[in-house]
């Protein structure tokens, strides 16, 4: 079981340094499960929604709910090693603390022969308790492994 | 330019030049590469390739977030520029002798008095089909628009409108009266 999940931590970082557009984002592994994946994304000043409030553009938090759950979806048992999203939604609940990295944390909840529907959580990194910076509903497409 | 079209030019550049501060203003958007290109009211946002937006370098794609990002980026300037316009359509013209220097000074004051963005309440999108290693387009509709909130649907194409590679309806908060 260990061996697996240190399998499946490669199979992640490995994903994570694939995608030019989570390298840029600077997107960092945290942790793996079995069909669960937490991602952190550092704070940036050329990630701001509005200079006003310093506050991270809800784009950015988008960008780290898809990855995090396609990461969880390649680790799922059942899962393929390869995914895309169907469709993504995300609730924005309330604003990122400016300065803050964001943490997302995605499971596959259930998984179909063709499907896997994942939801996800997003938070400051430093909060633990209190309402989460953003919620994320999706369907990924799903090959068996054979 | 004869003096009686100075004034049809000073309000096309005016127009031109916020929508140009607008998305200056947002730090995100133009780290994507995000520009706008404006017949008359209409709006078509453009997302110019880079490496850096590819998600999955097998095929090779753009990623879901960057897609995701440019389309909400799209629909929250959508929602902005229909304020902006308005008040460019009520703004007393200012004479015939406008230049667009003087049009882009206005700007630059209005800068710090960039209006204040709708913000996200939740954003639902569906992929269509794979965005390719290229430019990519969007447009924006305001579907509902009330006081407080806002619907908006939004588009994204490549080579052929008529076949989007992704689809977005999002619900926006309107930022409450200046004070």
């Amino acid at each position: 079981m260990a061996g697996e999940q240190g399998e499946d931590r490669a199979l992640v970082r490995h994903m994570l340094d694939a995608l030019p557009h989570a390298r840029a984002l600077g997107m960092r592994l945290v942790d793996v499960a079995a069909g669960a994946v937490e991602i952190e994304m550092p704070w940036r000043a050329d990630l701001v929604g509005d200079p006003r409030s310093g506050v991270l553009h809800g784009g950015v938090v988008s960008a780290l709910m898809d990855t995090c759950c396609g990461a969880a979806v390649i680790v799922h048992p059942k899962g393929s090693r390869t995914t895309a999203t169907l469709d993504l939604r995300i609730d924005y609940l309330r604003s990122a603390v400016p300065g803050q990295a964001v943490r997302a944390r995605a499971e596959c909840f259930h998984v179909t022969r063709s499907v896997a529907f994942v939801r996800a959580v997003a938070r400051d990194s430093a909060e633990e308790s209190g309402p989460p910076v953003a919620i994320a509903t999706g369907a990924f497409t799903i090959e068996e492994r054979p | 330019m004869t003096p009686a079209d100075a004034p049809a030019q000073g309000i096309q550049a005016r127009r031109d030049d916020a929508l140009a501060g607008l998305v200056a203003a947002i730090p995100y958007a133009a780290w994507l590469g995000i520009g706008l290109d404006r017949r008359g009211d209409e709006l078509t946002a453009i997302m110019r390739y880079d490496h850096r937006l590819i998600g999955n370098p097998a095929l090779p794609a753009l990623h879901g977030g960057a897609i995701a990002a440019f389309l909400e980026t799209t629909a929250i300037i959508e929602l902005t520029w229909a304020g902006l316009w308005a008040q460019m359509e009520t703004l007393p013209a200012s004479g015939a002798a406008e230049t667009r220097a003087e049009a882009g000074a206005k700007m630059d004051e209005g800068a710090a008095a960039l209006p204040r963005l709708p913000k996200t309440i939740d954003f639902s999108v569906d992929f269509l089909r794979a965005g390719l290693a290229r430019d990519a387009y969007a447009r924006a509709s305001v579907v509902r628009q009330g006081r407080r909130y806002a619907s908006v649907h939004v588009e994204a194409w490549q080579d052929n409108r008529a076949r989007p590679f992704a689809q977005a309806t999002g619900h926006f908060l309107m930022p409450g009266p200046a004070r």
